[in-house]
């Protein structure tokens, strides 16, 4: 509690009790109080007036992504996540750090299933390879595949996206359609149409998986990019620049985009965990990556048959597996939460 | 409202076209032959795989085999598979279990999501609210597979509470595990979106307004807070019914439950086009009425669309 | 049921009551309260060291800009503060109880039947998903009051809602904005409460609504002996209305007294500020000098000196633009938003658009900037008509017709920082070497009064009014010859808005600029225009100088609209000017 000085001795230092009633004649219809009314006024130098809308200039000019990296470096959700995923693409550049066993080549039938021995702290798989290995080796392909398929899902579901948003009129229609038609066959079930397919079990690998999941995946991306542009598109700010002179694209590119980029980048992150589930799963199912490409659905695909001797076997995978989504899917809403247009300062 | 209802059905039907046509082209016309799988690694005669393409109508052109499969589906007449059994037949088999699987897993993640988002939302910022999250991110980060072996693992085979795996009659113990696993994700999803839109609706000026006309914590809440919450869950549901029998592939085959998704899985495998279309197609169907029982529901929830 | 006739009996008998101090005892009073709000960066004060006393019956109005705290002290009364904000210091007496921590349960008995509420914005406040009726009935039901839905419509009746009975199966959407805030009036007035708390109660709505909702919520509270502590930002609209003024700034009560008083004898040097620049006091002012007469010339804002020449530099004439509006079962019907309008612009002059919502007015200002075409109709720019020109032609006339926006926050791109907002215009059009316009930069900085440090901020770190400044500043880099307003000083609080309304007016004096004024704020008309037009539901109604249309309103439509002025009722010496 602050001081308990009497609030009449020092903020009511003129007081004029005057009765409303006696004022100016000339009043018509102001209303007249039965009580007593002091004219109070406040010691005009306890709140000195400042000039109107004056400007303030003490703290350096922080642009909108600098206020949200700012908000973003406080955040432990975002530092964890930050941490786990540039650990596990050091992983994936360079498996030979963590592990000097060779995954598949030094693997002993004699070894099936085993336990945690010196040398090999994760034990074995069924055939009898280094799990530890397995494990660091099957990073690549995973990453792989999510960073490739969130490319090519941003590149054409946001291009999609942002034509559809900012141009309306049919070729929204149409766009918002195929969209639709797209959507009626989750993810996962249109890649297991397609996979199974003579033509893409003939070609199974990483890169045929990829343009799977981008043909499956392109809707979520577009439909996300478009809600954004439709609500960049009418701002004063994009009429201004159109009335300056800016033709419609340029107003699109200059203006619409980088304002729309926020919800499709934090989608985006997330995607990047859910294409490397979505590979594992049809790894894990026996139709994603072909058998000789180390994967951890693969993995786990292969110690499915013994889990109720080994389970580790398909522990340490999916261990691996989780913590990368997990970090993809921390990041994404960490982003979230600095990008989140309510938050931003008004 | 009644224009309301025709015209989200009217839209239903390209897309319920579109997607059958998608995957009926991708099965049937992409290169390589629909028919190999079913003659095996031995190869059939020539006379035989005629046979077989007349049998699929795969000797005719593109367009007029989509046709005469839409017809099938409209007769509810769908062929036979690869193994010469009537697909609807199989289906009609198999459908019951992978329903009753969906229906509780849709009934898990909805009390127990609305339930936690409600608290969680309440109290924003405090302990539980930042626990649930994080346990939320962990389940939607974790695949389905890896967490269907884990609990098959702890709870069938460690503790033995319950069979590790389903037995043909599907009971409804049986199910309860795998429909946990089925509906862990969406639970999540569940949870946060209930929670955001708490947040969201807390702070809404007619709650404030609610609040000031003298109306009890609890009426508050549960009258204007939850309520209105409750459009973008009931929402995400209704379609999640869709994405749940879908979802069901990776399910089923973890606790071997005789359902569509294994069936799926099964022809898959096997190469069984007709089937693997039929089916796909039912879930397509599927989804598209999931669809339109949202935007029934949405329609009821929200009396600013039922007017429209 | 108590407090139903409790409330009655206390109002009327409250003012010949003597408490044992002697005097009557005040409803409400808040004595040295200060509220903190806990933020990220720590606490922050909102309101500190506010003294304030509503005796029974009385209406008191708490004017300040946004930000003062005028919100935030009321709603402490009723325990409505947001989550984050709390009583700090100071104590809130409600009929000689303290209330300032009183238990949740005993807020809910005193909220509703003691102290009623009316919340600002009529859209957002009213349940979208429950009916009127049903809204109504909850609150009389919580209050233990008779809910059938007699009583419900009769609440409703009241409030002046006609054919109750059946609009109470209405939902929100189903309502007009007006129609809204009679329905919030009723829910706030049902159990009949002794203080009602009025927030901003008609700042959402058209002048004309406005005025009819505040004189219905005058009679019915004089009616009930209600006690009203009523919140504006308007001060013509507070010394109308209340008995006694508050005038707050940075969270502290500068000055309080009776409602004239304050507007003939105001002290304190925010007060004096405000007093001088309310554009309801100045019209006042204007019109009251002019009965005295006395020349108004210094009191409106510097204007460029009337040319003789009668050079138009726009001139529009049988302006139509009909829009289809999809309809249900695919049918589209047409609606004419802008129905053969024609007027004109001198050059070097200001004219007024003037209408409310939904009269058209901003979809004229689109087709006069060419990013509306034009159903019918033509508009002539220096004799060319503008809704023929080619591509390149067109590109050539935006250089010099520019707008300046409403919302001050929309209106500038949060990526682009000060420099490349304002340079964008030059870049566009290829005007000058970088270094040439970086120099025209400062120079346009320097014509709105803006420091050239300002150049590398970005929108986000601008107060309102700096930012509309900023805006001018981008729609003068091309040296146009004509700038559309629209709406522009609307969303500022008054003192910035008169700030701004100055600067465009030396801008015009010193450019010789003419302006398109888009505005639904006859007061502000009255300060800045030399000539009015006014629009409802598409048409023209009215149109001459602004001298002719305030002077001598021929229609009723302008007439309504000009006594719907917040303060028209006032009537100021002339020497208070």
């Amino acid at each position: 509690m602050p001081e308990p000085t009497s609030p009449s001795a020092s903020s009511r230092p003129t007081v004029a009790t005057a009765p409303a009633s006696t004022t100016a004649p000339a009043v018509a219809r102001t209303k007249t109080s039965p009580y007593p009314i002091e004219h109070f006024v406040a010691d005009p130098d306890e709140t000195p007036v400042r000039a109107t809308d004056s400007v303030v200039s003490d703290v350096a000019p922080r642009s909108l992504w600098g206020e949200a990296w700012r908000s973003l470096r406080k955040q432990p959700l975002f530092l964890i996540s930050s941490i786990l995923i540039l650990g596990v693409i050091f992983v994936a550049l360079f498996p030979g750090i963590f592990t000097h066993e060779p995954p598949n080549e030094n693997c002993l039938l004699a070894n099936s299933d085993g336990g945690p021995t010196a040398g090999h702290p994760l034990g074995f798989t069924v055939q009898g390879c280094d799990i530890l290995s397995r494990v660091v080796h099957g990073t690549r392909s995973s990453l792989t595949v999510g960073l490739f398929a969130t490319l090519g899902v941003v590149l054409i579901g946001g291009l999609i996206g942002a034509l559809a948003g900012f141009f309306g009129g049919w070729v929204d229609a149409i766009l918002a359609r195929v969209g639709d038609i797209f959507f009626a066959l989750p993810l996962i079930l249109g890649a297991i149409v397609v996979v199974q397919l003579p033509v893409f079990q003939q070609n199974r690998n990483v890169w045929t998986l990829v343009v799977i999941l981008v043909a499956f995946g392109w809707p979520q991306i577009a439909r996300i990019t478009r809600a954004a542009v439709i609500e960049v598109r009418n701002a004063d700010f994009v009429t201004a620049a159109r009335s300056l002179g800016v033709s419609p694209l340029g107003a699109l590119v200059k203006h619409v985009i980088p304002n729309a980029l926020a919800p499709v980048i934090v989608i985006a992150t997330i995607s990047l965990g859910t294409f490397i589930v979505a590979e594992s799963t049809l790894s894990f199912l026996g139709i994603g990556l072909p058998p000789d490409v180390m994967s951890w659905g693969n993995d786990i695909f292969s110690a499915k048959p013994s889990l109720r001797s080994n389970p580790m076997a398909i522990f340490w995978p999916g261990l691996a597996l989780s913590i990368t989504v997990l970090s993809f899917i921390m990041l994404g809403d960490a982003l979230r939460d600095a990008l989140d247009p309510k938050a931003r300062k008004r | 409202m009644a224009w309301y209802i025709v015209r989200r059905f009217l839209q239903l039907i390209p897309v319920f076209l579109g997607a059958t046509l998608l995957v009926y082209f991708l099965v049937f016309s992409l290169p390589g032959d629909a028919t190999a799988a079913i003659c095996g690694e031995r190869g059939c005669t020539p006379a035989v795989i005629a046979g077989l393409r007349e049998q699929y109508n795969l000797d005719q052109p593109f367009w007029i085999q989509y046709l005469l499969y839409l017809k099938g589906v409209v007769t509810f007449d769908l062929g036979t598979n690869f193994s010469g059994r009537p697909i609807a037949t199989i289906i009609a088999e198999v459908f019951p279990t992978t329903a009753k699987l969906a229906i509780m897993a849709l009934v898990i993640e909805a009390v127990f999501g609305i339930a936690f988002g409600l608290i969680a939302g309440l109290r924003k910022g405090k302990l539980f609210d930042s626990s649930v999250l994080v346990l939320s991110l962990i389940v939607i980060a974790v695949p389905i597979f890896v967490l269907g072996f884990l609990m098959q693992f702890l709870i069938g085979v460690k503790l033995q509470w319950t069979n590790p795996t389903v037995s043909g009659d599907a009971t409804f113990t049986e199910l309860l595990l795998p429909a946990v696993v089925l509906g862990l994700v969406s639970f999540a999803y569940v949870l946060r979106l209930t929670r955001t839109s708490i947040i969201e609706n807390v702070n809404a000026d007619y709650v404030r307004t609610a609040t000031a006309k003298g109306l009890s914590r609890k009426r508050v809440v549960v009258v204007h807070v939850l309520r209105n919450s409750l459009i973008p869950v009931v929402t995400f549901l209704g379609a999640d019914l869709g994405a749940l029998m879908g979802g069901a592939i990776v399910t089923e085959g973890i606790f071997n439950v005789n359902g569509v998704g294994n069936t799926l899985y099964r022809a898959v495998l096997n190469g069984d086009g007709p089937m693997v279309v039929s089916i796909v197609t039912f879930l397509i169907l599927i989804f598209c009425l999931a669809n339109l029982l949202v935007d029934l529901l949405y329609a009821w929830l929200d009396p600013r669309i039922r007017y429209a | 049921m108590g407090n139903h006739q409790g409330g009655r009996r206390a109002a009327r008998t409250a003012a010949g009551a003597p408490t044992p101090s002697g005097g009557p005892q005040p409803l409400l009073e808040l004595r040295n309260l200060a509220i903190t709000f806990a933020t990220s960066n720590g606490d922050v004060p909102a309101v500190r060291n506010a003294h304030l006393t509503v005796m029974p019956g009385e209406t008191v109005a708490i004017v300040g800009e946004s930000g003062s705290g005028k919100s935030t002290t009321a709603l402490a009364a009723i325990g409505l503060l947001p989550a984050n904000g709390r009583v700090s210091d100071g104590s809130i007496i409600f009929d000689g109880e303290d209330i300032t921590h009183a238990s949740e349960k005993r807020i809910v008995e005193l909220r509703g039947s003691s102290i009623g509420m009316v919340p600002q914005d009529p859209m957002s406040n009213l349940n979208p998903v429950w009916k009127i009726g049903f809204q109504v009935r909850e609150t009389l039901r919580a209050n233990g009051l008779p809910s059938g839905p007699s009583d419900v419509a009769k609440v409703l009746s009241e409030a002046g809602l006609p054919d109750a009975g059946s609009r109470a199966n209405q939902y929100p959407h189903e309502f007009s904005g007006g129609m809204r805030q009679r329905a919030l009036i009723a829910i706030g007035l049902s159990c009949r409460p002794r203080l009602l708390i009025a927030d901003e109660p008609t700042s959402a709505l058209d002048v004309t609504v406005q005025r009819q909702i505040l004189d219905h919520l005058d009679t019915m509270t004089e009616e009930l002996g209600t006690a009203v502590l009523l919140i504006t930002h308007d001060l013509g609209l507070a010394a109308e209305r209340a008995h006694k003024v508050i005038v707050m700034y940075k969270g502290q009560v500068v000055e309080a007294g009776p409602a004239l008083e304050l507007l003939t004898n105001p002290r304190h040097p925010y007060t004096q500020k405000l007093v001088a620049s309310a554009p309801s006091i100045a019209s006042r002012r204007i019109e009251s000098a002019k009965k005295a007469g006395i020349e108004t010339g210094d009191l409106l804002a510097p204007t460029a000196s009337k040319k003789a020449a009668l050079d138009r530099v726009i001139e529009v004439e049988d302006l139509t633009k009909v829009f289809k509006i999809r309809g249900s079962w695919g049918k589209s019907t047409d609606f004419t938003a802008v129905d053969r309008v024609s007027f004109s612009i001198a050059r070097g002059t200001t004219t007024a658009v003037v209408g409310e919502s939904g009269s058209g007015k901003s979809t004229v200002a689109k087709m006069v900037l060419g990013l509306e075409g034009a159903t019918s109709g033509s508009i002539r720019f220096d004799g060319v008509d503008i809704t023929t020109l080619g591509r390149k032609e067109m590109f050539d006339f935006r250089r010099r017709v520019q707008p300046i926006f409403q919302d001050p926050y929309g209106s500038l791109d949060p990526m682009y920082n000060i420099y490349r907002t304002i340079e964008e215009p030059l870049r566009v059009h290829g005007v000058g070497t970088a270094k040439s316009r970086e120099k025209k930069v400062r120079q346009l900085l320097d014509q709105v009064a803006l420091p050239s440090a300002m150049m590398q901020r970005f929108p986000n770190e601008l107060s309102g009014g700096q930012r509309q400044r900023v805006a001018i500043a981008r729609a003068l880099a091309l040296d146009p010859e004509v700038v559309i307003c629209d709406e522009a000083v609307s969303a500022l609080d008054v003192l910035v808005q008169a700030q701004i309304l100055n600067l465009l007016a030396d801008l015009q004096s010193e450019l010789g600029l003419s302006y398109l004024f888009i505005t639904h704020d006859l007061a502000v008309v009255r300060q800045i225009a030399d000539s009015v037009a006014v629009m409802k539901k598409g048409r023209l109604v009215e149109q001459g100088t602004t001298d002719e249309v305030f002077d001598n309103p021929q229609t009723a439509y302008t007439q309504a609209l000009l006594a719907a002025i917040p303060g028209a009722g006032l009537v100021l010496p002339p020497e208070v000017a």
